[in-house]
């Protein structure tokens, strides 16, 4: 480990300890929600994936940083979740593509990480008991007083951390294309280069932006972001949405998902871990092809009648407030709802990643879909 | 799409013996395949000509036929059999290559039978050089320039007209483990490398490729369902560079070094591939070269079916691949298919690991004298470890301790001369490796000589500097998804893991009694997958006895550490530490140690240190049948005698010891495996070279000599003994004479010229040791008769090599019975039938030759066989001939033998050749073996001598003008003309024998195929079960 290591501990809110040694930045300590995302690949995209504002992620495969950090692999400007737990983190710079260590890179971005964590025992304990508030502490904050102060934070459900991620000013990203404006709740990169490599204009607009400045830009397609926090708590931006239903067509990927379905009267509820990672399997219903996703979701939208889960593999069919809601999308793991369409108001979401960043592209053709509601 | 019902009937083809390349990991993945097909209510024909597997237990499937698998054999049993499919994508490229001559000679169209899983375009597609690249390039898929040629002129030709450039590697159509292939520098290479593929290519053609040597190599395994939904199952770092095949590479389970950028489009390319060739259901396996410094990738090939990295991709996630294979080949679609491990969550979903796996290759190059050590593009190791640790560190370190090597590396002294070294790869590499960074060589260096990732040569440095973390002792779980949903399977792997106020260790002991049943480790020659069949059925036993079987081993290709076969399997090194922290965490009743060959056996004595009961035979008792002195005393006082013998503390002391015995001798240091460095010494001054070549003769490790008795018939006896009574199982009598290696010679149940009287003798002389020893279970003892006299050479009380064989032969199954004596029931509660069942039982040897260039084929006492076959027949020439063509010796109908034989043969030798002149064939030998044929009026055709000029026998052979040769030594040995004889065989495929007593019995088994096979019986219908 590197010089500047320390012995440190990660802490959960009911008082289970994990030792390890604390890296990254200092000073060597930070709250939020522990989650884990179990991607072998695809750190550096994690880390800059906006939705993981106020997250601490704990890696499950346990060698963090084998390549390095490079710009490409940005998936904003910034480091956004809070804090990083590892069960061993390589510092090196050596792979072609690297532009500097893991490591360096973390403390420059201000991340505080632990390494030598026993991260199986960690996420273990969330899966059984749901993720929970926690904290990354250096040896010398005594234990009493960690807890403390995790009990002091604020809990994830009821958090609205969207409007600290958008933008202040809207950002145009040139095309001939289709035009695409995005309420931006914290957008990924790669959605931004999905859009722009099918030759879309894109202008994401601060979330706090009215349904009027939406419409104003006179969008082809509206996109609904990915972002971080509690769907439920982002009241403004869902009642932007709801004046928008109707207008224009209509798509959104994960918290966009589940605000455009909170618009519609639908409800949204916390998972118990959530699903972070690159091998979820979700079935496209209207292909019966099933699809290895990218997913990183602490929330998701209840079925017919206020199910959690959905057994049937039918294209089931719901009111909203607009108009009929068709299952487009199932979890194979869990059988949530993984995306829907709601034909009356021109509009179709989903739960999960198809724009990859990190994880698998066998999803990335759902923007040509989203591309011919624009049409 | 459920389960199909319009199949009833399906064959299933095993893999065959085990050779270079095609290992036990085929009955692993077979085994598995029976099971399910079995379990979804059809009926399995199953076919395999290899004893020494659990798949041809007759439990596994409907009707197990352990016949040769040939087309003709294949055809015969369709024929009586009529199966509405045939599935061969789950016994290796034997299986595929019978699948594509039954389609091309018409027998499945015939029978109407259906190939599921892989049809013959999408084989071909994926095996036809040719078709494969065009396949690829049709797809936009960038694979290296290549060529496909059918001779040495066209490979020549294509480099003159800029076609193909150097280096290039060469790799024949339709052959396994790249057999037959290389790599080429020089034109001179490219001659001899195209000459040896278009050999070894049953179809003649080899392909021409670009060299991407240097290029890191990467390989994915891939499924798909008939739904066209495709996963990945788990992609494989080889830390050797391209250039070395991935069986003989170390490889890492997950990738490591690769970003997720360049690891997604691997993972769209595999899917392209598989979806490019068709292959319909099942697995695959796509190998990519990835250029370190632009990210370009090229396909370098794909195997259509499970192969040897599908078996480690089962054990390094937990994911049952050919399991899963064998559903999707009946109808099911992955989501269809729960995953075995979580029990909540569809197949149909990506393995996600925690902990890093390393594969290492074991070599065996000590057992082949004058073979070149460099690894190349074909494979050459034997055997494999794999490693689960928690970090690479944790896991590479496993991997090393796992390998038991039998010497360490000689270390260059200095930096310059290591550095050279380690250019070329061998199997010493990873040491020197090792060595350098321990020294202080820098990561820079040591990458532009080897290409090996810098990643992996930063991890090394820091292992070699500092060693593996501290930690607590936690046992974690292969759940297949990095604890994202709880597991149910108790797979694990020890780690030592940083505190937490959780508990960490996954292991649910539950309160029964649990037994420990140690593996054999990695194959290798003398030790291979006939221990892991015992200790399969020794977990089976105590299953069933309501123990809990606990299965420790390391090897990913067997079915011991299938985590279904025990009720917990710790997956780790077989070294007293790992072993000693298993039975802390199980407390079991017993450790059994005699199932898995020396590896368990050596750690004997620290496990009865340690308080640690050993089930069965006592150890003293194993340890008082390998000190001489003791046995020989307990033998005496039974009035059983052993050939002369001594023992010798100094090279001094040996040649003193050896006037005593007197010659000819067997000389050998003690506890061996398999023979190793065992030599027969005709004279003092033979022996004294063996003692200059090889052996330091210690007071630790004595050199054993014994009286080497010439033409003796040898006996191998397996036997049962429960301390109270003992009983003969099998008695095998060898075909070879004496002097040959029991593992090497081929063998024959019931003896066929041993009289009762010598049988009961042999009988009573096998209770009384086995008593006097006080064995419990299992006792090997090899007996030789020389003049009508009774010698005891050796008794091992554990279970041999043969207990597969004698269990097939006579229809019980000895390891299982063993277990249950072990565990305490009588032995005259089991029933043991009598080898007298109306067939015959022939055991051969398949030996690895022509995977080592430069070395010789003669048969010693040194074992260097990979496998065996077994033949079943209604008389001895019929068992012989089906053993011979199982273990790919063709045997001619007619057409030229040439016989050449050392004077004391030559007698021999004029019977044999009448015998081959009256069936038709032409006799062709040199100077005086031709004037001794011809001296008794057998007509003879004389052929020079190698240095008598040309056309000599060697031009003979490399000429194809003859079908077989019959060769005894004259002379060991590197370039005498034996040497040369034998070799050129080797590189034609033109069958070989070495040994009077096989010569005979090949012109047996030849008249009697003339006469037909006679029918052919499953061991169902022959055991009567």
């Amino acid at each position: 480990m590197r010089e500047r290591s320390e012995t440190g501990f990660v802490l959960l809110e009911d008082g289970a300890r994990f030792d390890g040694l604390v890296t990254g930045a200092t000073p060597g300590q930070t709250l939020g929600e522990v989650v884990f995302n179990t991607a072998m690949t695809g750190y550096q995209e994690a880390v800059t994936d906006p939705s993981y504002a106020g997250q601490v992620i704990t890696f499950t495969y346990p060698m963090v940083g084998n390549y390095g950090v490079s710009s490409a692999a940005m998936e904003s400007g910034r480091a956004q979740a809070v804090g990083v737990v590892m069960r061993n983190a390589v510092n090196r710079a050596d792979a072609a593509t690297a532009e500097a260590g893991w490591l360096d890179w973390l403390e420059e971005q201000g991340v505080v990480a632990i390494s030598e964590v026993n991260t199986r025992a960690l996420v273990r304990h969330i899966r059984d008991l749901g993720a929970m508030r926690g904290g990354i502490f250096p040896a010398s904050v005594p234990v009493e007083e960690a807890l403390a102060m995790i009990e002091a934070s604020p809990p994830m459900a009821g958090q609205d951390l969207a409007s600290a991620v958008s933008p202040d000013e809207p950002i145009e990203h040139a095309g001939d294309g289709p035009h695409v404006v995005a309420l931006d709740t914290g957008i990924k990169a790669s959605i931004v280069s999905q859009f722009t490599e099918r030759g879309c204009r894109v202008t994401l607009l601060p979330c706090s932006s009215g349904a009027e400045e939406v419409l104003d830009r006179n969008p082809d397609l509206i996109f609904l972001a990915n972002g971080p926090g509690d769907p439920a708590a982002v009241g403004g931006v869902i009642e932007t949405i709801r004046s928008l239903i109707g207008t224009r067509p209509i798509v959104g990927i994960c918290l966009g998902h589940q605000l455009l379905c909170r618009a519609v009267g639908l409800e949204t509820f916390k998972l118990p871990f959530g699903h972070r990672g690159s091998n979820h399997p979700v079935k496209d219903l209207e292909t019966g092809v099933i699809e290895i996703t990218s997913q990183n979701h602490g929330f998701a939208v209840l079925g017919p009648d206020g199910n959690r889960t959905i057994e049937s593999d039918e294209p089931v069919r719901w009111n909203t407030d607009f108009g009929e809601a068709v299952l487009s999308h199932i979890n194979l793991y869990d059988r949530t709802v993984e995306g829907l369409r709601l034909p009356d108001a021109g509009a179709m979401t989903v739960q999960h990643h198809p724009e990859a960043g990190p994880g698998p592209h066998d999803s990335r053709h759902l923007f040509d879909r989203f591309l011919e509601l624009a049409a | 799409m459920p389960r199909r019902d319009d199949i009833h009937r399906i064959l299933l083809v095993g893999s065959g013996p085990i050779v270079i390349g095609q290992a036990a990991e085929f009955d692993y993945s077979g085994a598995q395949a029976c099971k399910v097909l079995l379990e979804e209510g059809y009926e399995v024909i199953l076919v395999n000509s290899n004893p020494a597997t659990i798949m041809t237990d007759p439990e596994f499937a409907t009707r197990t036929y352990v016949e040769p698998l040939t087309p003709e054999s294949l055809a015969l049993i369709i024929e009586k059999e009529r199966p509405d499919a045939m599935l061969p994508t789950l016994g290796g490229q034997t299986a595929l290559n019978l699948a594509m001559d039954l389609t091309e000679d018409g027998t499945l169209e015939k029978f109407g039978v259906e190939l599921i899983g892989a049809d013959r375009e999408a084989i071909a597609r994926a095996e036809d050089r040719e078709l494969f690249r065009k396949t690829m390039t049709d797809a936009g898929i960038r694979i290296p320039w290549s060529i496909t040629v059918e001779s040495v002129e066209e490979a020549l030709a294509s480099l003159d007209s800029g076609d193909a450039s150097l280096p290039a590697i060469i790799r024949p159509a339709f052959t396994m483990g790249g057999q037959g292939g290389g790599i080429a520098e020089t034109r001179e290479e490219l001659e001899d490398v195209v000459t040896r593929g278009i050999s070894a290519s049953p179809i003649g053609q080899v392909l021409v490729e670009e060299s991407v040597i240097g290029w890191g190599e990467f390989e994915l395994e891939v499924m798909r369902d008939r739904n066209d939904n495709v996963v990945i199952i788990c992609s494989i770092e080889n830390l050797d560079p391209m250039g070395v095949h991935t069986g003989d590479s170390i490889t890492i389970a997950p990738a490591q070094s690769l970003t997720d950028e360049t690891y997604q489009r691997l993972r769209d390319v595999a899917i392209a591939v598989i979806r490019a060739v068709g292959v319909e259901t099942g697995g695959s396996n796509v190998q990519f070269a990835v250029d370190p410094e632009t990210g370009e990738i090229a396909v370098i090939e794909m195997n259509p079916r499970v192969s040897r990295s599908s078996a480690l991709a089962s054990k390094a996630t937990g994911f049952p691949i050919a399991k899963m294979a064998a559903k999707l080949a009946v109808g099911y679609a992955l989501e269809e298919i729960p995953n075995d491990i979580t029990r909540a969550t569809p197949a149909s979903f990506e393995p996600t690991l925690d902990y890093v796996v390393t594969k290492i290759p074991r070599f065996a190059f000590e057992k082949f004298p004058g073979a070149d050590h460099r690894l190349s593009t074909y494979m050459q190791s034997v055997g494999e470890v794999m490693a689960i640790g928690r970090t690479f560190r944790q896991s590479f370190a496993k991997g090393m301790a796992s390998r038991e090597l039998d010497s360490t590396t000689e270390i260059p002294e200095t930096d310059e001369e290591l550095l050279e070294a380690i250019e070329t790869p061998t199997p010493e590499r990873i040491d020197l490796v090792m060595a350098g960074l321990e020294r202080g060589v820098s990561v820079d260096e040591i990458n532009k000589r080897t290409h090996i990732d810098p990643w992996f040569l930063n991890e090394l440095a820091a292992l070699a500097e500092g060693g593996v973390e501290d930690g607590d002792l936690v046992y974690n779980s292969v759940d297949t998804c990095a604890a994202e949903f709880e597991a149910r399977t108790p797979y694990f792997y020890s780690s030592r893991e940083p505190k937490s106020t959780v508990p960490a260790d996954e292991v649910r002991r539950g309160d029964r009694p649990s037994v420990v049943i140690l593996g054999a480790g990695p194959n290798r020659i003398g030790q291979g997958i006939e221990f892991d069949y015992c200790c399969v059925h020794a977990a089976m036993t105590v299953r069933e006895t309501g123990r809990d079987a606990v299965m420790v081993n390391c090897n990913p290709e067997t079915v011991s550490t299938d985590y279904d076969t025990s009720d917990r399997l710790y997956f780790e090194p077989l070294t007293l530490e790992h072993v000693l922290d298993v039975c802390e965490r199980e407390k079991p009743e017993g450790v059994i140690v005699q199932f898995g060959g020396q590896t368990p056996l050596k750690l004997a004595s620290g496990l009865i240190e340690a308080g640690i009961p050993i089930i069965g035979t006592p150890f003293d008792a194993i340890d008082g049948a390998e000190d001489r002195e003791k046995f020989g005393a307990l033998i005496d006082r039974l009035g059983i005698k052993p050939p002369p013998y001594g023992s010798a503390m100094s090279a001094e002391e040996a040649l003193e010891v050896a006037e005593g015995v007197g010659f000819p001798l067997l000389v050998r240091p003690s506890f061996v495996l398999g023979g190793r460095a065992m030599e027969i010494c005709y004279s003092r001054e033979d022996l004294a070279a063996y003692l200059d070549a090889n052996v330091k003769a210690s007071p630790e490790h004595p050199l054993l000599i014994d009286r080497f008795l010439e033409n003796a018939i040898e006996v191998d006896v397996d036997a049962l003994c429960d301390g109270v009574e003992a009983r003969v199982a099998g008695v095998m009598q060898h075909v070879e004479e004496a002097g040959v290696h029991s593992g090497d010679s081929a063998c024959v149940l019931p003896p066929m010229s041993i009289g009762e009287e010598m049988m009961e003798e042999i009988r009573a002389a096998t209770a009384a040791i086995a008593l006097e020893l006080g064995v419990i279970g299992l006792i090997n003892i090899q007996f030789a008769i020389a003049d009508g006299e009774l010698f005891v050479i050796e008794a091992n009380p554990r279970a041999s090599r043969t207990v597969p064989f004698v269990s097939k032969a006579i229809g019980a199954p000895l390891a299982k019975i063993a277990t249950r004596i072990m565990l305490g029931e009588p032995l005259a509660d089991q029933v043991l039938p009598g080898m007298d069942n109306g067939h015959v039982s022939v055991k051969e040897a398949v030996l690895p030759f022509s995977r080592f260039q430069g070395t010789d084929s003669l048969l010693g006492p040194e074992m260097k066989s990979t496998g065996e076959v077994i033949g079943i027949g209604h008389d001895f020439p019929t068992a012989f001939g089906k053993a011979q063509a199982a273990a790919g010796v063709d045997l001619p109908d007619g057409g030229t033998v040439f016989i050449s034989v050392t004077d004391t043969d030559k007698a021999a030798a004029t019977q044999l050749a009448a015998r081959f002149h009256d069936l038709g064939f032409r006799v062709v030998a040199t100077g005086g073996t031709a004037r001794a044929i011809s001296g008794m009026g057998i007509p003879v055709d004389e052929i020079l001598k190698i240095g008598e000029g040309s056309p000599n026998v060697v031009d003979l052979i490399e000429g194809r003008q003859c079908d077989l040769v019959i060769n005894t030594p004259t002379g060991s040995g590197a370039r005498t003309d034996g040497y040369e004889i034998r070799s050129a065989s080797i590189r034609h495929g033109i069958p070989c024998v070495t040994t009077m007593t096989g010569a005979s019995a090949a012109v047996r088994a030849i008249s009697a195929r003339r006469e037909g096979m006679g029918e052919i019986l499953s061991l169902q219908e022959i055991h009567g079960a």
